[in-house]
């Protein structure tokens, strides 16, 4: 009995010390990061990757563990009430932290969240079978014109960032294509690979995990993502259209400036790390620097930009 | 070469890593509420620092066991550990309060480790063409699948079958409670925060099941489950020799299981009722499936182990994840820089091999811990005091339901449903039927809302209900499903009516 209360109190000295001697001022212990989706998803993998780069800058383990529930309602509704100590943080997502909030009272809004980095995003593209008859994206265009409602795309959720950019693609195009929710990106893949619909509406991040079974016809950025020279932009094919679902990683709002501030150059740090980046593009990510201070004006100009798009579909009153 | 890969999966390294994660996902599976998912995330760091192969065996052999040790729950508590083993209350309970607790969980055991390899070498084998499975099943084709495994509720309530279809309908309207998954409305809160995340399948599973034991336990004065006097030979033998004789159900549910794990949608759970339906359904007349039969057990145990293997043909092959559990794994390996997908076999083929390799070698050393384990379950549940083992289990409930994520809400919501089933329980309403309503009522809506979709779309509806050749084929089982017991109850009925009249 004495001997193992001896052998504890030695590993907790140990803890501690070695805790002392890695850790940034501030930090104390292993940090939890809860993902408030399934695994699997672009959330979880983005977390994923930041892990071991957490642990060795930082010293401390980043412990990720799954909230799912309402399409990260519940997980977003509970981070308020979450110790704001700085070692719990939770992934956010848009455009979901946006139009959940505008449908209904689902727990929190979203000026409630204390986001402090958004630190990638998933450009939007339409990706279709390497055996699709459609080459290009005039292709798909002109059989959605000839056959209006007739071409189907498969994407990720309703009111989501794959169904916004349906939305806002057939509108600039001037078509009308029907889109088939699907549980996730997976289940899209799922039904675009086995040809249940003629198309899919995904990310570059598709294209870079499929590889050759796929062809993404363009990609929703400003300029070409390094991992797929030869997809034009929407930009360059016409349609000014940029953008995806950007994530990001919020503290409860009871953390204090500095905590926040901590975090905001933490989270920055390995965003800056070259072999992260690499990292992260070959994943078919696009990296994404908002920072704390910077938050509030990328936020406004989202929720300007996602309302009047989810408005004009119906989806939000 | 591929002795290379077979001996480097076998390192001592990595055969104390594959025996650490079997006996780790053994317990961990048979606690209610920690599921193999929870394991396999917290653990996943621990794997940065090894090699890949060797991360990804730990990781498969937690798997393995884990839904394994769901079945422990299930015989001995009537309370299955993952989802994947609610089939095996269904005959594991009642062998167990007759006293034959022991000798399930050895059958359970044989029958997850043939189903386990079933799955591995299939995996090992025919991962590439079995991976066009996934692919071929659309829409539709889970719609009709669901509403096979609700057809189920029709031959487990015997003689009760209005009882059975009121407690699948009343799941069904639990699993639209909440931000709906692909339509994403809010349905059935009532204005309540709480209910935004819906009824999660685990907590509920545990309130249902679990909670009506409990009660029923302080509110009686029996012992828990019948203990046999005397000095009992180990019944390892008479469980091999039935599992020896039930091979032809062994192989079959191990085949569902691998097909069935290999749909993305579907999973262990699905997979175990399958195998269940179809063995009751070519059952010999002397089989009393519902009280205790084993073949009951073996079906569910070998299908859900299968699954494991079968669930990594589409996660490896396509990138995309049968299960949760897989996804982590596919997590891990990115991490590990290995990329998935369609080019995963050619590019990071000798990792891909000793990581079935290790599946195997884990799979086999489940035999050994696992009826290891298994005893010593039973031993510690028949002869722990009552007064002990309800606070035990009690306290378990409510920590595993907290934990799934972290919510105070499931907790209300799993004993608000424990009450529940207690009390409808008395008027003959089992706690399955709710079950199978909560896990089948999603893939139900999901498969007739895209599917309707898309031939709304395309101008051909009827054809894409029941044209389309698997689902007619899903259909046509369905029917058999339905319609059998009910001839076979007219017959029995009829026969029973003349001789009644002489």
């Amino acid at each position: 009995m004495l001997r193992r209360s001896i052998v504890k109190t030695a590993a907790a000295i140990l803890f501690t010390a070695h805790a002392g001697m890695a850790a940034s001022a501030d930090l104390s212990g292993p940090v939890s990061y809860v993902i408030p989706f399934g695994p699997g998803g672009e959330s979880d993998i983005s977390a994923r990757f930041q892990q071991p780069f957490f642990k060795e800058k930082f010293g401390q383990d980043l412990v990720i563990s799954y909230q799912p529930g309402g399409g990260g309602a519940v997980g977003w509704a509970s981070l308020n009430g979450l110790n704001g100590d700085g070692h719990t943080i939770m992934g956010v997502n848009l455009p979901h932290i946006i139009i959940k909030p505008a449908q209904k009272d689902v727990g929190f809004k979203t000026e409630d969240l204390n986001t402090f980095y958004m630190f990638h995003y998933t450009p939007d593209a339409i990706v279709v079978n390497a055996d699709s008859p459609y080459q290009t994206l005039a292709d798909l265009v002109e059989d959605a014109k000839a056959k209006p409602g007739e071409v189907t795309l498969s994407g990720s959720g309703k009111a989501s960032a794959n169904h916004l950019a349906q939305i806002k693609f057939d509108k600039l195009a001037g078509i009308t294509t029907t889109y088939v929710p699907f549980k996730g990106t997976g289940a899209a893949v799922a039904a675009l690979l086995g040809n249940q619909t003629k198309a899919e509406w995904g990310y570059t991040s598709v294209g870079a995990k499929q590889g050759d079974a796929v062809r993404m016809l363009a990609v929703a950025m400003d300029e070409r993502h390094p991992l797929f020279p030869d997809v034009p932009t929407f930009k360059e094919l016409g349609y000014d259209m940029t953008g995806g679902a950007y994530r990001g990683i919020a503290l409860p709002n009871t953390a204090s400036a500095e905590t926040t501030k901590l975090w905001s150059d933490m989270i920055g740090e390995i965003n800056n790390d070259p072999e992260f980046r690499k990292t992260m593009l070959d994943g078919g990510f696009a990296m994404l620097d908002v920072s704390a201070d910077q938050m509030d004006e990328f936020m406004a100009e989202r929720i300007e930009e996602y309302l009047t798009d989810a408005r004009a579909a119906g989806l939000i009153k | 070469m591929e002795l290379s890969q077979f001996l480097s999966a076998l390192t001592p390294f990595n055969l104390a890593l594959a025996l650490f994660g079997v006996v780790a996902g053994t317990v961990v599976g048979s606690v209610p509420g920690l599921t193999a998912t929870m394991a396999l995330a917290v653990l996943v760091p621990i794997t940065f620092s090894m090699e890949p192969a060797s991360a990804l065996i730990l990781l498969g052999a937690i798997y393995t066991g884990a839904i394994y040790g769901g079945a422990y729950a299930a015989i001995l508590l009537n309370t299955p550990g993952t989802p994947s083993a609610i089939a095996t209350t269904f005959d594991g309970y009642p062998m167990a309060k007759r006293g034959d607790g022991d000798l399930a969980v050895a059958l359970a055991c044989f029958a997850s480790v043939f189903g386990g390899l079933v799955g591995a070498f299939a995996l090992l084998f025919l991962a590439p063409p079995l991976s066009k499975v996934a692919l071929a099943f659309g829409p539709v084709e889970y719609f009709w699948l669901s509403i096979f495994g609700l057809s189920l509720i029709a031959s487990l309530s015997s003689g009760n079958v209005i009882k059975g279809l009121a407690g699948g309908a009343f799941g069904m309207i639990l699993s639209t409670v909440g931000v709906a998954e692909i339509s994403a409305d809010i349905r059935l809160t009532f204005g309540s925060q709480m209910l935004i995340g819906g009824f999660g399948v685990v907590g509920a599973m545990i309130g249902l099941y679990c909670i009506p034991v409990l009660i029923d336990l302080v509110a009686t004065p029996d012992r828990h489950l019948k203990v046999e006097e005397g000095v009992r030979s180990v019944r390892i033998g008479e469980a091999f020799r039935l599992a020896l004789k039930s091979k032809f159900n062994l192989i079959r549910s191990s085949i569902i299981g691998t097909l069935v794990g290999i749909l993305p949608g579907a999973g262990g759970s699905v997979a175990g009722l399958v195998a269940y339906s179809e063995a009751r359904r070519t059952a010999k007349p002397d089989q009393k499936f519902g009280e205790g039969e084993p073949d009951g057990i073996m079906a569910t145990e070998s299908a859900n182990n299968a699954t494991v293997g079968g669930g990594f043909v589409p996660t490896l092959v396509l990138g995309i994840p049968g299960t949760p559990p897989d996804a982590i794994v596919l997590g891990a390996l990115l991490v590990q820089g290995v990329r998935t997908g369609p080019t995963m076999f050619s590019q990071s083929g000798s990792i891909v091999y000793t990581f079935i390799y290790g599946l195997i070698i884990a799979t086999l050393l489940m035999l050994p811990a696992g009826l290891l384990i298994g005893r010593y379950a039973y031993k510690s549940i028949v002869t722990i005091p009552k007064a002990l083992l309800v606070p035990t289990v009690g306290f378990m409930t409510i920590i595993g339901t907290f934990s799934i994520r972290n919510s105070v809400t499931d907790v209300l919501l799993m004993l608000c449903l424990g009450v529940f089933a207690w009390v409808v329980g008395k008027y003959g309403f089992s706690a399955s039927p709710i079950v199978l309503g909560l896990i089948l009522g999603p893939i139900a809506e999901q498969g007739f809302v895209q599917g309707w979709t898309i031939g709304a779309a395309t101008k051909n509806l009827f054809g894409m209900f029941f044209g389309r050749p698997i689902s007619q084929a899903i259909l046509v089982f369905t029917l058999i499903t339905l319609v059998l017991p009910l001839y076979m109850s007219r017959r029995k009925r009829l026969a029973e009516g003349l001789t009644g009249n002489e």
